[in-house]
């Protein structure tokens, strides 16, 4: 084995993929609910519509977007090895347990809430990125130019109650997530600083709260508004 | 006080095992938690039934060897070691639940003694400064800042005990074994092994089977000794760069 | 029989020196033909252990518990002493040897004493390179404090845990080797007999505590790093695992056991709560730095106390007797743990102690706390009030705290010569469990340095010399007395396991305890002494007859490790009271009421009982032969100890 593969074979080398591949998301979270604030912008969609092109055709938001899919993948992969080695690591498990006394209730739960959001993700996707790329989905002109009318699908969508809830709740757990990968990813990069930790902790825990909470008033407001 | 005590019994490492209850009447509050098994033992004893095992020794909270993971939590309710827990942190008439510590790499040998040698081979894979007896500078030459020194010692408390791993919902040893790696890798003296120590202390945490860490807390939240996670982030950051930088391949 | 304890001739600042290059000295490349066995991995065993390993002897380390890392050496609090003299307050090497002889009470060699403290430097310079967080002033460099009364501040230290660092640094030393395939370890086994074959130690024989497995080890030298025998008294500080066995099997097998009587009392324990006591935790000595030691002026006061009737902080300053402040004015409650100990038995045998059992004292932090501020008192003592409060759950922040004595250490233990071997070549012990150093009596954070001290500088050198004088073959261990003290050693588990009487080996122990305690304890008498005689041949007998040790051999059993032990200390026992019915004087921890000054204080006869009492074993059911070395002092006036 190469030091490389042995690194990444080790434990630490696991977590170091969780990491990378978790803060790559946040930060694609960051990029894509500022995007999609273009909903409340109230032309009609003009602005998200011109947005959804920019992103489905610039080369270098093409780029992320293929980082953002090993992101996702490497995530889930690494998580299913670190969640097998973890419940090796413990053949026998204890018949009582009282973690709610010595850690948070969202660090003992990130597969569950992770397996959650993943599957959120594949009806997220398939509700709207893969009908941007392979769908029907109706055109609209602005200034000369054809656009795909995305923000017509997104209306569409929201108007359903359940649908609406499904995300309402899935960033719900998303928040969950967040409120414990983003300072743990710091910590397993080794970025743990008397000085700078605090900082950290606290700008997780605004993210992990903002960001959902900005994903899920999109379906809200479109729900409440939408004609 | 009278307790009811559901005990892990397991004759030997090959052996199932399972719970047996107990009843311990006339405890004190002024007994240690051990004190109370002792109490529990000799009554077995004369009624012919074998002694429940459990791992202690000095009993002052500093060797690391009493275990127990006591209703839900390693060496109980308090943040403690098991032989420092006094029955006054119990109610009359609790159920106590008592379980050996619960990991692969600490196969149960008997009721609620575990092998924990797993730690002495991390230990050994470069837990040390590689320095013959004799042939030392002064120990005034090597001048460390009182903060390191501190922060050097904070990780040395280390005991040993396993609580990280028995907390921990993943078995990982990372607490263990990082805060051998901080205390040599703050400290003058261990920079010469620096690298190759991290490395190879991982690598042996690795081979013993722990889980891996999910930085939830709950080892430093148990800790005895309140060994701070920090460590790992520590531990982490040697690691990562000694990987990338040191020479061994 | 002329006890040879092989004092190098010379001036005695040059006899380590010279003895050193008198030693024979191993061939590099013998030096893996030899192997040695290191029973116990405490400071003495796992430096031992770690330094022979380096210097390419083939070692075998064993200890009873499940890891090296946790012998007994680990629960050290306060300190360990150097002459370092880095604070330029008048400390040397001859100072450190003169303030540990006559703290010993003039009853120790002054070669090995001064040997001890030249060394002691090389200590400090060895633990600060493998590590070891000693604490540090803001300039970086190395911290000192007084300990236990010195005058000179020589105490080097790690917070509240200096034995635990100082462990886990030759812990280290030893993983080291370990890692290095030159010592095999041995945890969870204890060593059961030693093999002697044609006079010399040439193995042991162990069991295996997992499988009960009974085997044996051969080797060309054998050293027992195991520890004192402080659990005879059932109640302790030791460890609970802390036992006699090793080195009672040696003492057997033709080792000398010398001063066994010499054991020391810690004034500031944490007094007993009840019956089902198992232990004693002591608490640092340095908290007489601060506390005041106190108790009722008079018993009705005390009584009410008792009752519950009146609380200890209700009592006007008149009403307390500030007792050692009173009879020692110039030490105070400063005064040497020997000296502390006993008067606060005195104290409560008047009818003065103020737990509900009668047998405490108070440790009072009122005043330091007025005058210093509860900040200035929390960084220094902070984790010893917390361990205080853990244990009796008051805050000796609003309450004085309550303190007894407790036994701590014994001085005593297999007699050695210079070269740390005992009565039988080949066989050698380090550390607590040689009696050497100390003397009647040691001063604090000695200890860890007598440990280390044998094991990392004195071991090395003296053991080579023996060693060169061996041929480097291979020692055989199918030589029939190999078998036979295997056989020996199953018969003897066999006939506890047969005896399944009806009570527990604990309820022994305890009793052996007490008789201990109450008649060879801090203060003892001819009468006494003689009736615990009887006590013990008494309880012996009832021990063989009706203890009950539950399981078989073939599997994890603490009773049977424990009856194994108890089975040892009832033989101990005896002979440490014949041994205090011998020495007819006082002397360090060994007070005979006897033989007492007219205010109270302890009456050595240095015409009469300079000399170190070694006894031989003479076989089961005698009384053993006692063997004297005379001590000669060269080089220091005994004087009469004096702390008014």
């Amino acid at each position: 084995m190469s030091w490389v593969t042995k690194t990444l074979n080790s434990t630490l080398g696991k977590k170091l993929i969780m990491a990378l591949t978790g803060l790559f998301l946040i930060l694609f979270l960051t990029g894509h609910v500022s995007g999609n604030l273009l909903l409340f912008k109230g032309d009609g969609g003009q602005a998200f519509n011109m947005y959804a092109k920019f992103m489905t055709t610039n080369p270098a938001v093409k780029l992320l977007s293929y980082l953002t899919y090993i992101s996702v993948i490497g995530h889930v992969i690494y998580s299913i090895f670190l969640s097998r080695q973890n419940k090796a690591a413990r053949p026998v498990n204890y018949s009582t347990s009282k973690g709610s006394t010595n850690s948070a209730w969202s660090s003992r739960n990130m597969g569950v809430l992770g397996t959650i959001i993943l599957i959120f993700l594949v009806v997220h996707l398939q509700g709207f990125w893969a009908q941007m790329h392979w769908g029907q989905v109706p055109s609209v002109t602005y200034d000369g130019e054809e656009y795909k009318d995305l923000f017509l699908i997104v209306n569409g969508a929201f108007k359903q109650l359940w649908l609406v809830a499904l995300y309402v709740i899935s960033m719900v757990f998303l928040g969950f997530h967040l409120s414990h990968g983003f300072a743990s990813a710091f910590q397993t990069l080794g970025l743990n600083h008397k000085k700078y930790s605090p900082a950290i902790q606290t700008a997780g825990s605004i993210y992990c709260i903002l960001v959902p909470a900005l994903f899920a008033s999109m379906p809200i407001y479109i729900y409440f508004t939408s004609y | 006080m009278k307790l009811t005590l559901k005990i892990w019994r397991q004759k030997n490492a090959a052996d199932k095992g399972g719970f047996a209850t107990y009843t311990a009447d006339q405890v004190s509050k002024d007994m240690s938690f051990l004190e109370m098994l002792d109490v529990l033992n000799d009554q077995l004893t004369e009624k012919g039934e074998d002694p429940v095992h459990f791992d202690h020794d000095c009993r002052e909270g500093i060797c690391g060897m009493c275990s127990l993971y006591i209703n839900g939590k390693p060496h109980g309710p308090q943040q403690t070691t098991t032989c420092q827990l006094h029955m006054r942190s119990f109610s009359d008439g609790e159920t106590i639940t008592i379980e050996p510590w619960r990991a692969k790499a600490f196969p149960v040998v008997k009721d609620l003694v575990v092998n924990r040698s797993a730690f002495d081979r991390i230990i050994q894979a470069g837990g040390y400064v590689s320095v013959n007896t004799g042939g030392v500078p002064d120990a005034n030459e090597i001048p460390i800042p009182k903060t390191i020194a501190d922060l050097a010692m904070d990780a040395a408390q280390c005991i040993g005990c396993g609580a990280c791993v028995a907390a921990c919902k993943n078995a990982s040893a990372m607490l263990f074994t990082s805060a051998k790696v901080s205390q040599l890798a703050l400290l003058p003296q261990g920079q010469v092994e620096r690298k190759t120590r991290a490395e190879k202390m991982v690598a042996q945490m690795d081979a013993e089977g722990f889980g891996a860490c999910t930085n939830t807390g709950a080892c430093e939240a148990e800790c005895p000794k309140g060994i701070s996670i920090t460590n790992i982030a520590r531990m982490n950051r040697e690691y990562f760069s000694a990987v990338v930088s040191s020479e061994n391949v | 029989m002329i006890l040879d304890s092989k004092i190098p001739a010379g001036p005695l600042a040059e006899k380590w020196t010279k003895h050193k290059f008198s030693s024979k000295l191993v061939n590099p490349a013998n030096k893996r033909k030899y192997d040695v066995i290191v029973v116990g991995t405490g400071l003495a065993g796992a430096s031992a252990a770690a330094s022979l390993a380096e210097l390419g002897y083939n070692v075998k380390a064993f200890c009873f518990q499940d890891s090296p890392r946790r012998a007994h050496s680990i629960a050290a609090q306060g300190g360990i002493n150097a002459a370092k003299n880095y604070q330029n307050d008048g400390d040397s090497i001859y100072r450190l040897f003169y303030d540990t002889i006559k703290g010993g009470d003039y009853r120790a060699r002054e070669a090995n004493v001064y040997r001890l403290a030249e060394v002691s430097v090389k200590i400090i310079d060895q633990c600060v390179a493998q590590g070891v967080p000693f604490a540090r002033e803001y300039g970086g460099l190395l911290a000192n404090r007084s300990f236990g009364g010195a005058q000179v501040s020589r105490t080097f230290y790690a917070r509240g845990q200096t034995g635990q660092q100082l462990l886990l640094g030759a812990y280290s030393a030893l993983s080291r080797q370990v890692a290095n395939g030159k010592v095999k370890l041995f945890p969870r086994t204890e060593m059961m007999d030693v093999v002697v074959i044609d006079g010399q130690a040439k193995g042991i024989v162990t069991r295996n505590l997992i499988t009960g497995a009974v085997e044996t080890h051969a080797a060309h030298a054998v050293l027992l790093c195991t520890g004192g025998y402080g659990n005879v008294f059932f109640l302790s500080t030791n460890a609970m695992g802390s036992n006699v066995t090793a080195a009672w099997r040696a003492h057997k097998r033709g080792a000398f056991f010398a001063n066994p009587c010499f054991t020391q009392i810690h004034p500031t324990c944490i007094p007993v709560s009840g019956d089902h006591q198992s232990k004693l935790t002591l608490m640092s000595e340095s908290l007489r730095n601060d506390g005041r030691v106190w108790v009722p002026a008079t018993v009705e006061i005390a009584e009410k106390l008792r009752k519950g009737q009146i609380k200890a902080n209700d009592i006007k300053e008149d009403d307390r007797d500030y007792f050692l402040e009173r009879k020692y004015p110039s030490f105070g409650n400063l005064v040497p743990r020997d000296v502390a100990s006993r008067n606060a038995k005195y104290v409560c045998d008047e009818g003065r102690g103020v737990n509900e059992t009668g047998e405490a004292v108070f440790l009072d932090f009122r005043d330091a706390i007025k005058r210093d501020t509860r900040k200035i008192i929390e960084q220094k003592y902070g984790n010893l009030f917390d361990m205080y409060k853990q244990i009796t759950g008051e805050d000796p922040y609003e309450n004085p705290m309550m303190i007894y004595p407790a036994v701590h250490y014994t001085m005593g233990g297999l007699w050695v010569d210079y070269n740390l071997m005992t009565t039988v070549p080949g066989l050698y012990a380090l550390g607590e469990a040689n009696f050497s150093e100390h003397g009647a009596n040691r001063l604090g954070a000695s200890a860890l340095m007598q440990g280390l001290a044998d094991g990392y500088f004195v071991i090395p050198y003296t053991v080579g010399d023996y060693l060169a004088q061996l041929a480097p073959t291979k020692v055989d261990e199918n030589h029939p007395e190999f078998a036979r003290a295997k056989e020996e050693v199953k018969q003897g588990i066999e006939r506890l396991l047969k005896i399944n009487g009806s009570k527990p080996v604990d309820y022994f122990h305890k009793r052996l305890g007490k008789i201990m305690w109450d008649k060879c304890g801090m203060a003892r008498t001819e009468i006494g002494l003689k009736e615990a005689k009887a006590d013990i041949q008494a309880l012996k007998k009832e021990f063989w007859s009706n203890v009950k040790v539950m399981g078989t051999n073939e599997e994890l059993n603490q009773t049977l490790e424990k009856a194994n032990r108890v089975a040892d200390f009832l033989e101990l026992g005896e002979l440490m009271v014949d041994d205090a019915l011998n020495r007819n004087e006082s002397c360090g921890g060994h007070f005979r009421e006897e033989y007492q000054t007219p205010d109270g204080e302890a009456l050595r006869d240095d015409e009469n009982f300079a000399y170190v009492a070694a006894w031989k074993y003479l076989g089961e059911g005698q009384d053993e032969e006692l063997v004297k070395e005379e001590l000669v002092f060269e080089n220091v006036k005994l004087t009469q100890r004096s702390y008014k």
